[in-house]
């Protein structure tokens, strides 16, 4: 495998155990030889102990005792396969609507989503939820799986029927890309090989799509964003005077000798050199964790933000976020939330609910203002301190936000500035 | 004209190096869990990349059972030594000569289990907020579950059904008293890519690794390592053979695989081809399905 030139794909995939989400990863790592012989062999005994004939490939993706004995998803669960093109890692998450928060964590950092649809049930709620979150959440890639179309006799008709429900209710939504693929993940048809079944699908198999989707530019390389998480003083011969700013570098591209603003003082600077690990380099790019120094002695902290001179995010302590409510006790009015935005980390209040969605039909219902596990809602937030803010639609490192609750210091919601 | 994206290694480096300089900039008192197995050695390898040209700022922190491959704690030492950072040692053996916890009695008696109270002991003595690890979700099924940022209560315990959802890049390490987290920077590399990453950096792994003589016994499927705490049964015979360790834990239940692979290249090559897990020669996760998660609710590593 050349190892220089493979990408890494984060992959999310939702639904329950009845799409075939489970087969269908357990048939995506068996089929690239991504199963083990001594986890083979445990499946085995374990399908054998609950009556199965065979393989149940579904079970090379249960985790937790609870898991198993219930047969669901509970978590995110992370999977991992290598082919001689890519590395992937799969969120592997729960498609009940009770899940909704799992769905939006697997989401987060995913390249791509994959949506199953169950070839005989079509588009149902499930699909829409999924989907709702995948273009929530700005995947950049769908890939549309309609599975078990060894039960639909492998028709045509049926999976154009499916693509075209899909079509109608996704239009409303923002979509970048998505592709359809007729499969079955219990056969094996479309997924690592080409289906002899469906010589009318002139796509290519699921996972081959995986390995060549365009991903290089799903990270913002324009908006140069830097936020400082620590800063480096060595305090050793030969490095008296060195303060170095380390952070990964959110969105765009730094060189030294770029000039850079730094936010929120706004002083300017020049960068004078770029550290990536013990070697120096002469231009840095995101997802890349440097250290950079600067040509002046400014003072500079964790939570401040190194950012091109002539391209800078808005400044603001008022702004609308799309929130996920992601904890068993619902929102408390007027309580004092820490909010996390990059290095930085402010006081936040709800100042309104301006409206909450509705999942399932993507209609807002501008009355209800009560925020419970798994709600989605348009707010407005209040922070104690000016945030240097995008909208996640420009850069999802820049752009997203979660809120602590400080009387239990659990994370309570993700948020997605609009 | 360069090309501005990461390949699968830069990244997963970026990724980890990005997770310690959080745990340095969040947490106190933070330290490095140190084995002296690969993946122990490459966290604090990337721990000194991420840190450069500063000193790694965590101590290393080393749950002793006593039943050390000898070549193992040479290199602890020496790495400490090289790095010019310190050393905690949490004993077990001081632990059962305390009374804190009792040998394990039978057959198959290990100190696997007894390392949680030590650790536990340790981290809670020297007031640690942030235990790094070299877990990685690959491993095993409970740790697929694992976050990055993993919170443990009180008594050390680790709930997997009430974890802190992890989005985006944001890491919420905030705790009460008492409380601490676990941080496990490599969690999204596999065995392959810790070997490939290794093997290009040119990173030194001790010799326990590579392909060697060595006395051992067959036992359950794997060659166990001949030492002076192993009991043989009376059906066991010590044998001569070429073999490497593929996971490093306490001697008395690491078994080895043959081989031949005697450099780094030779290893990457075998375990390419590996059809067998890593932790398929660990007795310690053979006691049954869910032997992982119930210790690691427990407290452990």
């Amino acid at each position: 495998m050349k190892i220089d030139k493979n990408q890494l794909l984060r992959f999310t995939t939702a639904g329950s155990v009845d799409d075939g989400k489970s087969t269908l990863i357990g048939r995506l790592l068996y089929d690239s030889k991504s199963i083990f012989e001594d986890q083979l062999a445990a499946v085995e005994s374990s399908s054998k102990q609950k009556g199965i004939e065979g393989v149940d490939l579904a079970m090379f993706t249960d985790g937790l005792k609870d898991e198993r004995e219930q047969g669901i998803t509970i978590d995110v669960a992370y999977r991992y396969f290598t082919t001689p093109k890519r590395k992937f890692i799969i969120a592997d998450t729960p498609g009940h609507i009770q899940y909704t928060r799992n769905m939006v964590t697997g989401a987060s950092t995913a390249n791509a989503a994959v949506v199953l649809i169950d070839a005989r049930h079509g588009v149902i709620e499930q699909t829409k939820r999924h989907t709702f979150i995948a273009s929530l959440l700005n995947i950049p890639h769908i890939i549309v799986c309609v599975n078990k179309m060894d039960l639909v006799d492998y028709s045509e008709d049926t999976f154009n029927a499916i693509v075209e429900q899909f079509e109608e209710f996704s239009s409303k939504l923002l979509i970048k890309d998505v592709r359809y693929i007729p499969i079955s993940a219990l056969n094996g048809d479309n997924v690592v090989n080409r289906s002899e079944h469906m010589s009318w699908f002139q796509g290519s198999p699921m996972l081959h799509e995986l390995e060549t989707l365009h991903i290089s530019s799903d990270i913002n390389k324009i908006d140069a964003r830097f936020p400082v998480q620590t800063v480096l003083r060595p305090q050793r011969k030969g490095f008296e005077d060195y303060r170095g700013y380390a952070g990964r570098i959110a969105s765009g591209i730094y060189r030294v000798g770029d000039e850079v603003a730094v936010l929120p003082s706004g002083f300017n600077s020049k960068i004078k050199s770029i550290n990536s690990g013990d070697k120096e380099v002469e231009e840095a790019f995101a997802p890349m964790s440097v250290a950079m120094t600067l040509e002046d002695d400014i003072d500079i902290s964790r939570g401040d933000m190194i950012v091109k001179m002539n391209n800078q995010p808005e400044l603001s302590q008022e702004f609308d976020v799309m929130l996920c409510w992601l904890n068993n006790s619902p929102v408390k009015p007027r309580t004092k939330y820490t909010i996390m935005h990059t290095s930085n980390e402010q006081k936040a209040v709800i100042k309104d609910i301006v409206y909450k969605m509705d999942v399932n039909t993507f209609k807002r219902n501008e009355d209800d203002k009560d925020l419970k596990m798994n709600d989605i809602a348009r707010v407005k937030l209040k922070t104690s301190h000016r945030l240097m803010l995008d909208s996640y639609r420009d850069n999802r490192n820049t752009g997203s936000v979660i809120l602590v609750d400080e009387s239990t210091k659990e994370t309570v919601a993700a948020g997605m500035i609009v | 004209m360069s090309t501005y994206y990461l390949n699968y290694l830069e990244e997963l480096e970026s990724e980890a190096i990005f997770i310690l300089r959080e745990v340095w900039a969040q947490f106190q008192n933070p330290v490095i869990l140190f084995s002296g197995g690969k993946d122990s050695i490459l966290v604090t390898h990337l721990a000194k990349k991420a840190f450069h040209p500063a000193k790694i700022p965590f101590a290393l922190m080393h749950v002793d059972t006593g039943h050390n491959f000898p070549e193992a704690i040479q290199f602890r030492d020496d790495i400490v030594d090289k790095l010019g950072v310190n050393l905690i040692v949490g004993s077990v053996q001081k632990s059962i000569d305390t009374g804190r916890v009792a040998e394990e009695k039978g057959k198959n008696a290990t100190r696997n289990a007894l390392q949680i109270t030590t650790l536990l002991d340790t981290i809670e003595e020297h007031k640690i907020d942030c235990a790094i690890g070299g877990g990685r979700r690959d491993e095993e099924k409970a740790r697929a579950k694992e976050r990055f940022f993993s919170h443990r209560d009180e008594f050390g315990q680790w709930d997997p059904k009430n974890q802190r959802p992890e989005l985006w890049n944001l890491l919420n390490g905030k705790y009460f008293e008492g409380e601490h987290f676990r941080a496990f920077p490599i969690s999204n590399w596999t065995e392959m890519d810790v070997w490939n990453y290794l093997t290009k950096e040119k990173i030194e792994i001790p010799s326990l690794y590579l392909a060697h003589e060595r006395e051992v016994v067959k036992r359950n499927g794997s060659w166990i390592p001949n030492s002076e705490f192993l009991k043989l049964e009376p059906n066991e015979d010590i044998v001569k053979k070429k073999i490497r360790f593929r996971t490093l834990g306490d001697i008395t239940i690491t078994g080895g695989i043959e081989s031949d692979a005697d450099t780094m290249e030779k290893i990457v090559e075998e375990v390419s081809t590996m059809r067998e897990t890593e932790r398929g020669n660990r007795s310690d996760d053979k006691r049954s399905e869910t032997a992982m998660e119930d210790r690691k609710k427990d407290g452990y590593f």
